[in-house]
């Protein structure tokens, strides 16, 4: 390279990171903020705002590249997962077979408490025979506490032992 | 030759187990005395054998003799004594061996213990006993040989050392805890399948794994806490727990084995739910092996990985052959293990420790379907995915919630049946009470989180119902005219399970206000900084001196910064955060450093990924509220378990009349 096509080159790539010099530096707390939600192939289960490799590194040096240049969280999430795929992210994408890692536990829970329910109630009603006699227990049945609990009678009968 | 005895050892280990299991078996067939009891003698047999085998591991790791290729997988030169030693549970082969000697030493001291009390159980519990013992045993002996030579033959010179997160002292403890725990809890699994088995479904099999459980559960619980230290202490990221497939794998049997000391208690008092105890013990250990499966196999990582391991395939076979075995049996003898007794009220103990077994499930089926939801993904739609603690937090939060709120509440109900009226009576004040701390908190403490606020009253609310618990006991006895002091002491000492459970609960509720604390209010910072700038966290200021670089012992090359750190102005010392390069391998460690207080941790991380110049450095600072009531709820918890599990004088005595009674017979039958 002759010099004066240096000196061109050196003043062309000059003017083209003024904008970026321009606008305020990206803090170290931006980018975490959006690494902290993210996760790379290699570190598995480490975020990568924590993670001390060189790969990572590297990710978060993009983000920062992409902050700089006005990108949304968003954005750059978008950015990582059509590169990378969908394991990027802190949890699957809320959208097709993904959303049954979420749907099963609340259809779970749901079903489950129903269920529950009922069986609880199944067996109180069992217990009840058609006399509406409750159904013989193998141990007596304590009389109804009147003020005192069964407990505090308890101490006192190991007292007295 | 060290190398070829320790194969040795475990070759005529694993011949002895089947022949314990064939011994035992036959011995039940025939009703025949002496077969049971020889394979009772090589059961025990087994542990003296697998201690040779590990000793002469240790030795090898001792000497450096890298002819052996795990000694050269785990250890070098350099690595001080002790880490040499603990490179015994370092890698797969050496861990796959410690874990066989654990269980030996267990299912030896089960079969002794119980074996004057249990005499009807034992043939099976022996069969079923060395079941497990064979399969690990065989993956030792076959699969992944410790003592295997290298290949090639050509001895290296030195190892490549041990990997790097376990050289810190918490690692000497955390996995031999782990490994004490998922043993352990093999051993109510025997007995309640040997109460299938054998048909002897009363309740003497319960009493005797209850306190085997509670020892196994004591160990895993220390485990899971040392582990949660560790990554605090060591990992740098400012956290103790990140639902990691390796930790989801030790929490969920914990999960499973706690929901049974729980519902144990319904058999006990009320001979009821028979079949689910049953179930909760399989489950568990069912969920030890799958466990174990997840950390050795790779499974998690890639579904590519789990075919490629060669213990995958056959942890997952044997999972499966133990899964049939145990429901076979389950309903084969599911119409004996029903009860006449029924439930009677909504508002009893018994309905309170089924919400409790309820939520319980809850928790640990969530945790497991995200733990392997990755496996799940790929495997229909190709894709891989991450379920980090979003979805943990989210979905176990309000769970945790509602056993928490459980913890302080149960405890008012009584067996049989008790009204919600008095139940209502109870709660009033300290909901009350709770409340006004929960104000407090909101109008002079500025905590505006609707999560943490709710977070924050239930614990009050059940600490408050616990304390009383505690409370009313005393008072009982102090109006007997004992002092307060030795009217707790001698309640405790009457009802040990009942108050260890309680001091359990406190651990708990106190490990849950840290939680609540760090969870909702961590704050953190990342800064670059120059020899001499400043920089602060909330009430805390923290000068960068410098930063000085040594070698440390092996390979270790350290960077340490000196920083100045000042609380509310005035100097409270010198933190030194650390980055560590193991020059041979290239990991780079970060060790933090931090100050503790008991209001919050001020932890700072030198992040050691960017260039580091003599006068400018980049850190992390966290700051961590209430995190030592994590560790403070922890010892808590532990000294409520060592209550609850500690031997029984007056069952001491029982096992010693056993003992003396059947040498009282044996004796003219031996003829000595």
């Amino acid at each position: 390279m002759k010099k004066p096509t240096l000196y061109l080159f050196l003043l062309l790539s000059l003017l083209l990171a003024l904008p970026a010099v321009a606008q305020e530096p990206v803090t170290d707390d931006e980018v975490n903020a959006v690494a902290r939600d993210l996760y790379c192939p290699v570190c598995e289960n480490t975020p990568l705002d924590v993670c001390p490799t060189q790969a990572c590194q590297d990710w978060r040096d993009e983000i920062r590249m992409q902050l700089a240049q006005g990108k949304s969280e968003e954005e750059i999430q978008q950015y990582f997962v059509e590169r990378y795929g969908p394991r990027v992210l802190a949890e699957p994408p809320r959208e097709g077979f993904n959303q049954i890692v979420w749907l099963l536990p609340i259809a779970g829970v749901v079903i489950g408490a129903v269920l529950f329910g009922l069986y609880l109630n199944n067996l109180r009603k069992e217990g009840v025979d058609e006399t509406g006699e409750v159904a013989q227990s193998t141990a007596p049945v304590p009389p109804p506490a009147a003020d005192e609990d069964e407990y505090i009678s308890r101490v006192e009968k190991e007292l007295r032992e | 030759m060290i190398a070829d005895l320790g194969y040795a050892a475990v070759l005529l280990a694993f011949a002895v187990a089947v022949y314990a299991a064939v011994a035992s078996a036959y011995g039940a067939y025939k009703n025949d005395d002496r077969w049971v009891e020889s394979a009772r003698n090589s059961t025990v047999i087994i542990l003296p054998l697998l201690l040779l085998a590990s000793g002469l591991l240790v030795t090898l790791l001792l000497l450096g003799d890298f002819s052996v290729d795990y000694v050269w997988q785990v250890s070098s030169r350099e690595m001080p004594t002790y880490l040499k030693v603990t490179a015994l549970w370092g890698g797969q082969a050496g861990g796959l061996l410690f874990w066989n000697l654990l269980l030996a030493a267990f299912t030896a001291a089960a079969m002794l213990r119980n074996w004057d009390n249990q005499r009807e159980l034992m043939p099976y519990a022996l069969l079923v006993g060395a079941m497990t013992q064979i399969f690990f045993l065989g993956l030792v002996a076959f699969v992944e040989n410790p003592f295997a030579r290298i290949a090639g033959g050509v001895i290296p010179a030195d190892g490549r050392g041990l990997n790097p997160l376990l050289r810190h002292p918490g690692m000497i403890i955390h996995p031999p805890m782990l490994y004490l725990g998922f043993t352990g809890l093999t051993i109510p699994y025997t007995f309640a399948m040997a109460a299938l088995i054998s048909g002897k479904l009363d309740d003497t099999w319960i009493r005797t794994t209850r306190r085997w459980t509670l020892v196994a559960w004591l160990f895993l619980s220390l485990g899971l806490i040392l582990g949660g230290r560790w990554a605090y202490d060591v990992l740098g990221w400012g956290g103790y727990w990140a639902w990691d497939p390796v930790e989801n794998a030790s929490f969920i049997p914990w999960l499973a084995g706690t929901a049974f000391l729980h519902s144990v208690m319904i058999q006990e008092k009320r001979n009821m739910f028979k079949v689910w105890n049953m179930v909760l013990v399989i489950l568990t250990y069912l969920l030890v092996i799958y466990g174990t499966f997840i950390v050795r196999s790779g499974v998690i990582s890639s579904v590519h990985s789990f075919a490629q391991s060669a213990v995958g395939p056959l942890f997952f076979g044997f999972l499966a052959i133990m899964t049939v075995f145990s429901a076979y049996w389950l309903l084969r003898r599911r119409d004996e293990l029903s009860s006449p007794n029924r439930l009677e009220s909504l508002f009893s103990r018994e309905a309170a420790f089924l919400l409790n077994n309820f939520v319980f499930m809850g928790v640990l089926v969530a945790t497991f379907w995200g733990t392997n939801y990755p496996i799940i993904s790929e495997l229909f739609t190709g894709e891989k995915v991450t379920v980090g603690p979003p979805f943990y937090n989210r979905v176990n939060g309000p769970l945790f919630a509602v056993l928490l709120l459980l913890m302080g509440v149960a405890p008012l109900t009584m067996w049989y049946r008790s009204s919600a009226e008095r139940i209502g009576m109870a709660l009033r004040w300290p909901a009350l009470a709770a409340l006004a701390v929960a104000g407090v908190l909101y109008f002079a403490f500025d905590v505006n989180s609707w999560g943490a606020l709710l977070g924050m009253w239930i614990v009050t609310v059940s600490l408050l119902l616990t304390i009383l618990e505690f409370w009313k006991g005393i008072r009982a006895r102090m109006k007997r005219g004992e002092a307060p002091w030795s009217a707790l002491s001698n309640l405790m000492a009457r009802n040990r399970r009942r108050y260890g459970g309680y001091w359990i609960h406190i651990g708990v509720l106190v490990m849950a206000f840290g939680i609540i604390g760090s969870y909702f209010f961590q704050q953190e910072t990342q800064i670059r900084l120059r020899q001499g700038e400043s920089v602060s966290l909330g009430s805390y200021e923290m000068t960068f001196q410098g930063v000085r670089q040594f070698p440390g012992p092996d390979d270790l090359l350290i960077k340490e910064a000196s920083l100045a750190i000042t609380d509310n102005g005035r100097s409270v010392g010198e933190l030194t955060p650390r980055t560590e390069l193991y020059t041979r391998s290239g990991q780079p460690m970060t060790i933090p450093s931090l100050r503790s207080t008991i209001g919050e941790d001020f932890y700072v991380i030198m992040v050691n990924w960017e260039t580091v110049t003599s006068n400018e450095a980049t850190f992390r600072l966290y700051l961590n509220p209430l995190i030592n009531w994590v560790w403070a709820g922890g010892f808590i918890f532990i000294f409520g378990t060592l209550i609850a599990a500690w031997p029984d004088p007056a069952d001491e005595k029982v096992t010693a009349a056993a003992r003396a009674r059947r040498r009282a017979k044996a004796r003219p039958a031996y003829g000595d």
